[in-house]
């Protein structure tokens, strides 16, 4: 073969398999477009869920009661002294205030559903008020607190399902034996009747599938159990017929009893809750749940109806407490404000009254230890280990070591924290400074693997330049070595220290992942207090029984988040800074 | 160096070398590393103010030579080194020599360019920052200044003296570092492959500062080029093999080599 016909069957063996090439090239870029696509919308779909059911957390809905702090009451002894003000009935005082807003409540129930609008946590802000400032005993002041957590999410409108349906006539309302008899001159209620009918009819239709059903079983089965499913079978078909009967005796008239929809009509100053619709749409028997509506009348559009969705039986809520919300909201005496609890208060067992003040603090204060402890023992460690340290089997097995430490889970670092710091030293539970300790131990080997890596990342070039001009070996390290590895220590050691702020396993086994309501001070003497930090809250929280905790999780995690950020911005910060080329 | 100036004119004539002083004395100088032989025997009378060149094939030994002046092979893990090696008559490869008081006075200059990363003026001024040799920032100031002039350096640089080292040019980043090392006033300079990363512009230039260099200085230079050899030396020492395998007058050894090795080395049969 001459060289032309050589370089001519090379370039067409080069051209044949350039598409090839070009598609595999293609693919690969597709694929990792196709993969980074995938990521962000996955992120986004995860801050964006955190952030629709955690932002509702960052508002509170007060209520703004005038609190009448009368001598007698906050003051016993009369002597304005700190002991006599402690023994205050600021709890009578609350109530008070809230009784004047609702002056016809009298019965003892009705009073103590009228006390649960908010927490009795309230009455010891109010006292540290008082103590903060005894100048306001006998004053009449505004107070602020937050409303209890299940209407604060039925102010937001998380809680039930509800509507206002327009409505076109006149409205009267009559007194009609022990109730009220309403009227309106359009078929203004004619859309609940047919909801309720239907509704009534489906249960209808529900119990007798039931029925249909436990006669099926009846046939499968033989003895005592086909007995059983037989009488179910009557059972179910009683109930039915029972329904069918209440409906056809009442003529059309259709009671609303708790497993149908509340229906609330509200005239200027009172609500009345209807108990029976009448088959027409324009009559109806109610009972009055706030004022004296007997005998009001109201022109069209001056009253609305307000109709709750959720059946009364399945809400934590019950009509009365939520008419009382309407009304007070309705008076201005609700006012929505930014959650300032949710960053001065510690945990609380009220959702209202809980806030990351003291994960918050613990998590400061243990990320500190971690801090102080973790880098400069890891980055010398490290340095140590890759500039002065002979290479001997010691030096081999100390790296093996280290780096196995790396793989070690968590929880055992915890284990160890309990047994040596808590059992052997002494050191007290739950305090900040035992779980910087077993976060450090963590964190260690992070440290020690990124410096390693940050240090040998350094050219030769530059320790030779600094030996030969007659530098000693310290010198260079110190002078040279060091700051050059600098950017890639603090980015290893800040990764260490993020996964560290993240941890919650190791700090079960030495008490942290507890409920702790006071907030450690931020100081040395917090270091041995009572501490939580931020992801236990997190995990705390997820765990809480009260809906309203729901909400505090995600702004916690958003909390997280948020430091969790500010760490890796300082970390890219500090890497800019002390970034050079070489 | 005060008496520079006694020194006759025709040193550039780079023949008549005997006026000058031996400054550097090696007998048997053996080194290994891991056992494994890469110098062998090695002795030598290198003459003061003067340019000596070390030439030879890679891995001949040469640059290993050059390090055990300034006892860099310390540095590398399993080098040994046997033999004297004296300068000035004070022996290099005593153990009660600290190798921090023999670099103060044997400077070095590395194949690549190996600015610190900091500013012009902190890389001429390290040397003389850690071994204290101002007493005030106007005498370090003018160590820097007296330093960068005799790297050719000052007219180039004298407005930026705070921007990074790094941010020179590869010849100019060359120059820095030759001024770094004789920032501490060192007797000994030793170059290992200088210009061999620089084009030949920079390397003209860095060859016309070794020239000048060579009036006060004992300048050791480790090439591969023949020509540089040829154009900046007057001695020119042949290794081989991790020996030395001729010594002498680089006029000599390019004209009139006595060893058929370096016969056939000078005229490119191997290497």
């Amino acid at each position: 073969m001459t060289d032309t016909s050589d370089s001519t069957s090379i370039r067409d063996a080069v051209t044949r398999h350039l598409p090839r090439r070009y598609r595999a090239e293609l693919r690969f870029r597709a694929a990792g477009l196709a993969a980074v696509a995938s990521a962000v919308g996955i992120l986004l779909v995860l801050l964006a869920s955190i952030l629709s059911q955690g932002l509702p957390a960052f508002t509170v809905n007060q209520l703004v009661l005038t609190v009448e702090l009368d001598r007698d009451i906050v003051d016993p002894n009369g002597d304005g002294s700190e002991a006599s003000l402690r023994r205050g009935a600021y709890s009578r005082v609350l109530q008070d205030a809230i009784r004047a807003e609702f002056p016809d409540v009298t019965s003892r129930r009705d009073l103590r559903n009228l006390f649960s609008l908010y927490t009795p946590l309230n009455a010891t802000r109010l006292m540290d008020a008082v103590l903060e400032d005894p100048a306001l005993v006998g004053e009449t002041r505004t107070f602020r607190m937050p409303i209890a957590d299940d209407l604060d999410l039925y102010l937001k409108g998380r809680l039930v399902e509800d509507r206002t349906p327009d409505t076109d006539g006149r409205l009267t309302v009559d007194a009609d034996g022990s109730g009220l008899a309403i009227r309106s001159s359009e078929p203004d209620f004619a859309g609940l009747v047919e909801q309720a009918t239907g509704m009534l009819q489906a249960e209808v239709a529900a119990l007798e599938a039931r029925a249909a059903q436990a006669r099926d079983r009846a046939a499968a089965l033989e003895g005592e159990e086909a007995e059983d499913a037989r009488y179910e079978a009557e059972r179910y078909d009683g109930e039915a017929a029972d329904l069918r009967d209440q409906m056809a005796a009442a003529g059309g008239r259709i009671e609303l009893g708790d497993e149908l929809p509340s229906v609330l009509v509200e005239l200027e100053g009172a609500t009345v809750r209807l108990t029976a619709l009448d088959s027409d749409g324009m009559t109806a028997r109610g009972e009055a749940m706030l004022g004296e509506p007997a005998g009001m009348q109201a022109g069209a559009g001056a009253w609305t109806l307000y109709v709750i969705e959720t059946p009364e039986s399945r809400r934590r809520v019950d009509d009365q407490t939520i008419v009382w919300t309407r009304a007070l909201d309705d008076r201005g005496r609700i006012s929505t404000d930014f959650n300032t609890y949710l960053f001065t208060n510690a945990d609380s067992r009220e959702p209202e009254l809980a806030g990351v003040k003291g994960a918050l603090f613990g998590s400061i204060l243990t990320m500190l230890i971690t801090i102080f402890l973790s880098v400069p023992v890891g980055v010398f460690t490290a340095v140590y280990l890759e500039e002065y340290a002979p290479k001997n089997r010691l030096t081999d097995l100390i790296e093996v070591n280290i780096n196995n430490l790396a793989a070690v889970p968590s929880i055992v670092f915890g284990l160890l924290g309990l047994a040596v710091f808590i059992n052997a030293f002494g050191l007290p539970r739950s305090a900040p400074l035992v779980g910087g300790l077993v976060l450090s131990l963590m964190t260690l080997p992070t440290v020690i693997i990124a410096s390693r890596a940050a240090l040998k990342a350094v050219p030769q070039s530059i320790r030779q330049a600094a030996l030969a001009v007659g530098a000693s070996k310290t010198q260079s390290v110190f002078h040279h070595v060091l700051p050059l590895a600098a950017p890639g220590i603090l980015t290893g050691s800040i990764i260490g220290l993020a996964q560290a702020l993240g941890e919650t396993a190791p700090l079960l086994m030495i008490g942290m992942v507890a409920f702790i309501a006071d907030a450690p001070t931020l100081g040395l003497e917090g270091l041995t207090q009572p501490a939580t930090v931020m992801p236990v809250q997190v995990f705390l929280w997820s765990d809480g029984a009260e809906r309203a905790f729901e909400a505090r999780t995600a702004a916690a995690i958003l909390v997280l988040l948020a430091l969790m950020i500010g760490f890796n911005a300082l970390a890219i910060y500090l890497r800019r800074r002390f970034e050079r080329r070489w | 160096m005060p008496d520079n100036q006694t020194h006759s004119p025709d040193l550039t004539a780079g023949i008549d070398e005997t006026e000058h002083p031996t400054k550097v004395i090696a007998r048997d100088v053996c080194v290994s590393y891991d056992g494994k032989q890469a110098l062998n025997s090695v002795s030598i009378d290198v003459p003061d103010r003067s340019v000596t060149a070390f030439i030879g094939p890679s891995g001949c030994g040469k640059s290993t030579f050059l390090r055990c002046l300034n006892r860099m092979n310390d540095t590398i893990e399993g080098a040994r080194v046997t033999g004297s090696l004296k300068i000035d008559g004070t022996e290099v490869n005593d153990r009660s020599i600290d190798p921090v008081v023999l670099r103060a006075s044997v400077g070095m200059v590395f194949q690549k360019p190996n600015p610190f990363p900091k500013s012009i003026y902190d890389n001429v001024a390290y040397g003389p920052r850690i071994h204290g040799l101002a007493l005030s920032r106007s005498e370090l100031d003018a160590i820097v200044e007296k330093s960068l002039r005799k790297a050719g350096l000052w007219e180039e640089v004298a407005d930026r003296l705070s921007d990074p080292g790094t941010s020179l040019s590869g010849g100019q980043q060359q120059r820095l570092v030759i001024a770094r090392a004789i920032a501490i006033n060192p007797e000994v300079i030793l170059m290992d492959e200088p210009c061999s990363a620089l084009d030949p512009i920079a390397t003209a230039k860095i060859e016309e500062l070794i020239d000048e260099l060579r009036e006060n200085y004992c300048i050791i230079i480790v090439t591969h080029s023949m020509q540089q050899a040829a154009r900046v030396s007057q001695k020119t020492a042949f290794f081989h093999m991790g020996t030395l395998v001729e010594f002498g007058a680089t006029e000599e050894i390019f004209t009139n080599p006595r060893d058929p090795r370096t016969q056939d080395y000078i005229t490119g049969r191997f290497g």
